[in-house]
């Protein structure tokens, strides 16, 4: 018997465990913590907390705003897809990239765009569209994207033989797209589903600026205006409850789907469908989504901009500034955790590196507001000293992002095959010798994207920078929302402007590079 | 995997493991570069034990099948990789003059083709000066065509260097060809090292025999110098006494038309290959196959009754005779 070397040296290992503890730590401890604040409560409160017809009245509204989204973005996403990928429209690429750049919209800068250019005074002659309509509208022409994309890679994975068997078994298109090609669909839509269904649970931005009440807008509520933090506690652990069924309920959708699929993989293309004349309708509503979600936006908030006082300048560099310097140190710190980890992962496969990397993704998919909460708690109690700093916004918005990071740096990994580093090691090189000379060269590509990706993210995001930032530490996130939630629209456009336009180009240049597209 | 296998190289030499693909004989090769710990043994460079050493504090050099260079480096930067000091870029050229890559210092691996790849994964592996070079399957994913001028500039360069090399492959020609001695592997096992004259013409086992060449093998009455078999008596190698297995090549084997004397037959198959010709001949009594190999011009067809005549010498072997004993590939 032999064993690889790797395992036999576990001194070669240990500067990429300990990270990867810390990692699953920096996830796991908060919520316990969580828990811990919530149980605090005495038995009798406890029974008042927990039957509260607050609670049901939040869950169905929740629950309302997750089913409208999801059926929305379907409505959009699914011919959208089909007409990107199965027709004969010119410019497919472009399209694609230009129907995925709304999802560079935070939403709370849709919310405020929305507040901002309907009602009284606004652009668009319209009554103000605020509560469930509004959240909804505004979700879902921002998360479309995700679905979209998902949506686009099955469309371009078909076998067209499905849909040619189904033809020559007597189907008309329509119906031989519909029974014998969109069930092929489904598991692609259901990871679509999961990723909005995150992001709309996770949502606390738009709801609080629409004024629905959700989960998030009532825990951040309880904890900013009633301060009772035993109740926020508690609410933020149902939202846990219902992001983590949502979870399950994918993976058990999924597990059933993918099991009864056969064969995979397209041979050859599709002949691309003629529109004929209808191909100006199909560019118009190609077009559609991206003017109400992208360009509409740019334009409501050049035209809100320019009323915007000379004197606040100053501020805007100044949130600029703090955006920057929280969000580039959280960027660096998300990539750190995010190559070893993705190195255990793929090189020493096991149950426990699985579970470390289900963890890093944990942290990603718990609702931000809920995630900032337990960490309150967390460091209130064991790191009282950082609790209000800006190292701790850093480390939360990097545990927060790590995942968005492990994505493209766990993909580079794959393309290093270990003969590489083995290579290296027969020519005299250490272990982590082999690591800075062959792996990360071959890595940082990926790396760069990873920490791309946490960066924007970090600079959009908004409500563990509103629990977490120090006192008076304003960024450009915070300042769209306090501005918004006063009405001083024109205060706030430069600010939203600049991140709506920082992140575009971001995810523009991502997705172009990585030929996504 | 490995069980109880004593291999010695010396100094300078060339030695092929060859063996069927899963017998081992790569793992055997990790070992020896301490890319893989094995649970008992000892490795020995020059009398020092390495067993417990690193890769990196071996000095032992690996050409790896897929030559697994660098992506990110040029074939310059790749040679240069396990050098140090000042004139490393320089000596790295001269390794790449060695295999012949100047030309090519400064193009990336994937702009250079499969048998330039070869040549720079080997200055790569020898520009260190290692006291040994490793090389797994070296000319496996190397076209037919390209393969025998490729092994013939590479032992070369190993002679020049005078370089030790210890060569696994599953290509009996390959192992044949390049080897200054050979080792035949099975199943984790070592069955025979020797020059690859006396593994061809003196196998020890029935497998040995089989997996260098086509061979007969018939079992026998060891008679002193000659053994009583189906074919008549049959000249031995060495002597011996007593029921034996024979390994008896085919070019030890002639036809003839069946008035000439020897065991009668009919030819059943016929395979010609220009500068030679085999047969596969049914014997009369008893009924077996023999193979039979027999220059160009030999007349006989499919069908023919000829008669089998014994020409050359056979080799007794060890161990127990195969269920069917056939002639094979």
């Amino acid at each position: 018997m032999v064993r690889p070397r790797g395992l036999h040296h576990l001194p070669g290992l240990l500067p990429f465990l300990v990270p990867a503890l810390l990692t699953g730590g920096g996830v796991a401890l908060p919520l316990v913590y969580l828990v811990l604040r919530a149980l605090e409560a005495e038995p009798g409160a406890l029974r008042e907390i927990l039957l509260r017809p607050k609670n049901l009245e939040l869950l169905l509204n929740t629950l309302a705003l997750l089913l409208g989204v999801l059926a929305l973005t379907t409505l959009l996403a699914l011919p959208l897809a089909f007409l990107t990928t199965r027709t004969n429209l010119k410019g497919k690429r472009l399209l694609s990239l230009l129907l995925t750049l709304p999802l560079a919209i935070p939403g709370y800068v849709g919310a405020y765009v929305l507040l901002a250019a309907t009602g009284p005074g606004g652009i668009l002659p319209l009554p103000r569209l605020e509560g469930y309509v509004g959240a909804l509208f505004v979700l879902s022409f921002i998360t479309y994207p995700y679905l979209f994309l998902s949506l686009r890679a099955a469309f371009l994975g078909l076998d067209p033989a499905l849909e040619e068997a189904a033809r020559t078994l007597g189907m008309g298109p329509w119906r031989a797209f519909f029974r014998a090609a969109f069930p092929q669909l489904l598991p692609a839509l259901l990871s679509g589903y999961l990723v909005v269904g995150l992001h709309v649970l996770g949502d606390f931005g738009t709801v609080s600026l629409l004024r629905y009440e959700t989960f998030s807008y009532a825990i951040y509520l309880q904890y900013s205006a009633a301060f009772d933090r035993v109740y926020a506690a508690w609410l933020a652990l149902l939202l846990l409850l219902l992001t983590g069924g949502l979870l399950w309920l994918e993976g058990l959708l999924l597990r059933r789907l993918t099991l009864a699929r056969t064969g995979k993989g397209a041979s050859r293309r599709h002949k691309p469908l003629r529109l004929g004349p209808f191909a100006p309708l199909g560019y118009a509503l190609v077009l559609f989504p991206p003017s109400v979600a992208l360009a509409f936006p740019l334009y409501a908030l050049f035209h809100l901009a320019r009323r915007f006082p000379q004197e606040g300048l100053s501020g805007l560099w100044e949130a600029l500034g703090h955006s920057a310097l929280a969000a580039a140190p959280a960027a660096f710190l998300a990539v750190g955790m995010a190559l070893p980890l993705a190195y255990l992962a793929v090189r020493l496969p096991s149950p426990a590196s699985r579970f470390l990397e289900r963890l890093a993704y944990l942290g990603y998919a718990i609702p931000p507001l809920a995630f900032a909460l337990a960490w309150i708690f967390f460091s209130l109690r064991s790191l009282p000293f950082l609790y209000g700093t800006l190292p701790l916004l850093v480390l939360v918005l990097a545990f927060h992002f790590l995942a968005e990071s492990l994505g493209p740096v766990r993909g580079a990994l794959f393309q290093v095959p270990r003969r590489l580093e083995e290579a290296a090691r027969t020519l005299g090189e250490t272990p982590t010798g082999a690591f800075f000379r062959v792996t990360f060269p071959l890595l940082w590509r990926g790396a760069v994207a990873g920490g791309a990706l946490a960066f924007i993210g970090a600079v959009k995001e908004l409500p563990i920078t509103l629990l977490l930032a120090p006192m008076g530490y304003a960024t450009l996130a915070t300042r769209v929302f306090s501005y918004t939630q006063e009405a001083m629209f024109a205060e706030a456009a430069p600010f939203a402007l600049l991140i709506a336009l920082l992140s575009a180009a971001f995810v523009g240049v991502l997705l172009w590079t990585e030929r996504r597209f | 995997m490995l069980k109880g296998i004593d291999l010695a190289v010396y100094p300078g030499e060339i030695l092929a493991l060859l063996g069927p693909s899963g017998c081992g004989k790569t793992t055997l090769l990790r070992v020896i570069a301490g890319l893989e710990s094995p649970d008992g043994g000892r490795v020995v460079l020059e009398g020092q034990d390495i067993t417990h050493l690193p890769p990196e504090r071996r000095g032992i050099g690996f050409v790896f099948q897929d030559y697994a260079l660098f992506p990110h480096l040029t074939a310059l930067g790749n040679v240069a990789f396990g050098l140090k000091g000042k004139d490393r870029l320089l000596r790295a050229q001269k390794a790449l003059e060695r295999v012949g890559m100047t030309l090519f210092q400064h193009r990336k691996p994937q702009e250079l083709s499969g048998g330039q790849q070869q040549r720079v994964a080997l200055a790569r592996a020898l520009a260190p000066g290692p006291k040994l070079v490793l090389l797994d399957e070296p000319f496996s994913s190397l076209d037919a065509s390209l393969r025998a001028a490729t092994r013939e500039e590479v032992r070369k360069v190993l002679k020049e260097t005078g370089t030790t090399a210890l060569l696994v492959t599953h290509d009996q020609e390959e192992a044949l060809s390049f080897a200054d001695r050979l080792g035949v592997m099975r199943d984790g096992k070592l069955l025979q090292v020797d020059t690859p004259e006396a593994v061809y013409l003196r196998p020890k086992t029935p497998f040995v025999a089989q997996f260098l060449g086509r061979t007969n093998l018939l079992s026998g009455e060891g008679k002193g110098r000659y053994a009583e078999t189906c074919l008549g008596p049959v000249a031995l190698a060495e002597p011996a006494h007593g029921p034996l297995l024979l390994s008896l090549r085919p070019e030890a084997l002639r036809l003839a038309p069946p008035e000439a004397g020897g065991a009668l037959g009919r030819v059943v198959a016929r395979e010609f290959k220009g500068h030679d010709l085999t047969y596969r001949v049914r014997l009369l009594a008893p009924e077996r196959e023999v193979l039979v190999q027999e220059g160009p011009e030999s007349p006989f067809r499919v069908g023919d009754v000829v008669a089998v005549q014994v020409v050359g010498e056979g080799v007794a072997l060890e161990g127990q005779s195969p269920k069917a004993p056939v002639g094979t590939d």
